[in-house]
């Protein structure tokens, strides 16, 4: 019942070819050009909204943990792009891509990331707390694992309420050690839930490598003891991605089952910002990848070669992209921060809506 | 004695109980290799090597029970939280198990496990990242915990959990792991249980823990230059055991308290300490006892507004002026 998993090395895979491949295929078949390079856009988008992070970062006006997305967009990009109105999304704390990519402005992305009120939280989450529930989009989650489990929850609420749609919901290689999700697993088959369970596994938890955290790979395979349907694919294809998730989201749609799908992927910045990423890895392990299996230079050189677009416009796309990632900043910078007021506001329902109040007693201690 | 760093105090405690007894290892995420989080295990991978220094993958439920079970049998397991804030994950392991099973075996079983981690607000990462549960851990009988605010205290207290027989939770804080002290280089520990008087006074009794103990020494410092009060403050060191003598003894000669600390108001660790106090020093009090603690609500992110939410050396010091 499960797919094959993927096994060629990746000296053995012609990336080139295989993103040719998967550009004609099925799901991907008939998309116009424009839709193409909205693609392309998406992920330029999501780079130059973190690199300008990542300056604010340095230059000390955001503080905490940054985790970037960088080198992962193809996955978050090529994942949203096959969502229907029904769909919804989850993540963990690395989750900027996915924010941008289901449509939330790059001004209320970098606004949180200042603790500014105009912020998508309202300052109140920060980097590993965006939340966007009119785009289905229900967080950013710090707590590695936490998410697995709200997961299985809106598909369960998808299928009661009737609706065709399913959730995805996005977790680390690290996390899939996380005792919730097996539970969540066993949930999501035991009750036919529409929820895919995308490990984007970008090789490493933290510090840790793959090799070091986990036993038995694919990680994905550890669905079979759940009769959970499983694939991997690569995540430096956004058609290889869209191909995949497509099918997991069809079989959630059609017969309500849950998919886990594995994306192999990998992170160009350390953990967080404040990893210095000098235990575990090589600069050489990271150039490496980048030569070969740049998501957006993969599908530059694509568009190129397809006569989709010239280098020109792809330029284009990408100075507008850097405008608009200034742009937010100046947004960020100039937005105010919270009024101190704000701190207890938002906690409870009822002391936001103080005239439907229908308990009594002290719900606040000073 | 040498001047050293908080963290660099915890690692040598570590360092000097995994020296003295076989029976301590060292677990957690990214300790090893990685050198930990906070890098408090830095070279202890390599001076003891990976059956003692043991990367875990991120399984905090997997680990600490495995922690209390291998406890069970005479281990003495130090269990990094890499944020204490995930001991939530943890919860059962940490609470039911750890706590409850000296007592169901009629005392037949000990549990001399160690979980340590830092537990602050402060640093920017928001309402799941910012917990500081020691309330919730004196709460329950059977567990112990400690707050340490500076490296002499870190490393004497870190040793005395190590060696204790019972579960002990030591608090530590990521704002305080660069802050350097005295630390002697023979061996020490400092009984659980027992405060300190960090700084001798007249007027009021200062109580806390942690980073407070430290906000609080800088505050009377300003009440005694700006408003001549001479506070004393009392730092707790340990939270359960509590050193109830210590508070009493510093209330009975200020006859005046203010209690600060970093949790959440409800069922604090100063609500503990207030009801102590109006029950064994009732007469001796001249004011009300005042508390100074997180604003009442999940931390927030956003920076300018998280240093208003925790405690302070101005909102430390405005209490105070209320009663002195
Ligand atoms: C319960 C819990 N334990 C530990 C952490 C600290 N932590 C945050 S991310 C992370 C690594 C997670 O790796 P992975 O799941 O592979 O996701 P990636 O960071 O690679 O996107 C760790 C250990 C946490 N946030 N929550
Ligand atoms: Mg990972």
């Amino acid at each position: 019942m499960s797919a094959k998993p993927n096994t060629e090395t990746p000296e053995e895979h012609d990336v080139a070819a295989s993103l040719r491949e998967y550009a004609k295929k099925g799901i991907n078949e008939g998309i116009d050009n424009k839709t193409r390079l909205d693609y392309y856009r998406e992920m330029v988008r999501i780079r130059r909204f973190e690199e300008r992070s990542l300056r604010a970062y340095q230059q000390g006006n955001i503080g905490g943990f940054l985790h970037l997305y960088i080198g992962q967009e193809a996955v978050a990009v090529g994942c949203v792009s096959v969502m229907k109105e029904d769909d919804h999304i989850i993540t963990a704390y690395r989750d900027h891509g996915h924010g941008l990519a289901v449509g939330m402005s790059m001004n209320e992305c970098m606004a949180e990331l200042y603790g500014k009120h105009t912020g998508c939280s309202k300052g109140k989450g920060g980097s590993m707390h965006y939340f966007a529930p009119d785009k289905n989009y229900w967080g950013g989650h710090g707590i590695v694992g936490g998410q697995t489990p709200l997961g299985a929850g809106i598909a369960f609420a998808l299928k009661y309420k009737k609706l065709k749609g399913a959730c995805l919901c996005f977790m680390g290689d690290g996390a899939t050690n996380q005792g919730p999700w097996y539970e969540s697993l066993n949930l999501a088959s035991l009750w036919d839930l529409p929820v895919v369970f995308i490990i984007e596994n970008n090789g490493y938890s933290m510090g840790t490598a793959l090799g070091r955290h986990s036993i038995g790979t694919p990680l994905a395979r550890r669905a079979e003891g759940y009769d959970i349907d499983w694939s991997t694919c690569y995540g430096h294809d956004v058609y290889e991605v869209r191909h995949n998730v497509g099918a997991a989201l069809e079989r959630a749609h059609e017969s309500s089952r849950p998919t886990v799908l594995e994306i192999m992927t990998y992170r160009y910045r350390g953990h967080s910002v404040a990893d210095a990423d000098d235990t575990y890895r090589t600069k050489q392990d990271i150039q490496d990848y980048k030569n070969t299996k740049d998501p957006i230079n993969l599908f530059h050189d694509h568009l190129i070669e397809e006569g989709i677009a010239d280098a020109d416009t792809l330029k284009q796309i990408n100075a507008e992209a850097k405008e608009e990632a200034e742009q937010s900043a100046k947004f960020a910078e100039q937005s105010p921060f919270p009024p101190e007021s704000d701190i207890q506001a938002d906690v409870y329902w009822e002391t936001d809506n103080p005239d439907e109040r229908t308990s009594e007693g002290t719900l606040f201690f000073n | 004695m040498a001047l050293i760093t908080y963290r660099d105090a915890v690692n040598q405690a570590l360092a000097e109980e995994l020296a003295r007894d076989p029976n301590v290892f060292v677990m957690g995420e990214e300790v090893g290799q990685y050198k930990g989080a906070y890098k408090v295990t830095r070279g202890l991978l390599e001076k003891f090597g990976p059956d003692r220094v043991i990367d875990a993958p991120i399984s905090e439920a997997g680990f600490c029970g495995l922690g209390v079970g291998a406890s069970m049998l005479g281990l003495r397991p130090v269990v990094e939280f890499m944020f204490w804030s995930f001991c939530y994950v943890a919860f059962d392991q940490v609470i039911n198990n750890a706590a409850n099973i000296r007592y169901m075996s009629g005392g037949l079983i000990n549990i001399p496990i160690v979980f340590r981690g830092p537990a602050n607000g402060g640093t920017n990462v928001g309402a799941t990242h910012s917990h500081t549960p020691e309330n919730f851990v004196a709460n329950t009988p059977g567990l112990k915990v400690v707050c340490p605010a500076t490296p002499h205290d870190a490393k004497g207290l870190m040793k005395a959990a190590i060696r204790d027989n019972d579960p002990v939770f030591v608090m530590e804080n990521t704002l305080l792991y660069g802050n350097e002290g005295e630390v002697p280089e023979d061996d020490y520990v400092i009984p659980l249980g027992k405060a300190e008087v960090k700084r001798e006074g007249t007027d009021i009794s200062l109580i806390a823990h942690g980073r407070c103990a430290i906000l609080c020494l800088e505050a009377a410092e300003a009440l005694a230059s700006e408003h001549g009060i001479n506070a004393e403050v009392v730092d707790l060191r340990s939270i359960r055991p509590l050193d109830e003598e210590a508070i009493l003894e510093s209330v009975k000669k200020t006859n005046r308290a203010v209690l600060v600390e970093e949790n959440k108001p409800f069922c604090g660790v100063a609500a503990q300490i207030c009801s102590i106090i109006q029950e064994k020093a009732f007469d001796y009090l001249d004011a009300p006892i005042k508390r100074v603690s997180s604003i009442d609500a999940p931390q927030i992110y956003s920076m300018p507004l998280e240093k208003l939410q925790i405690p302070s050396v101005e909102r430390i010091t405005e209490a105070v002026l209320e009663i002195a």
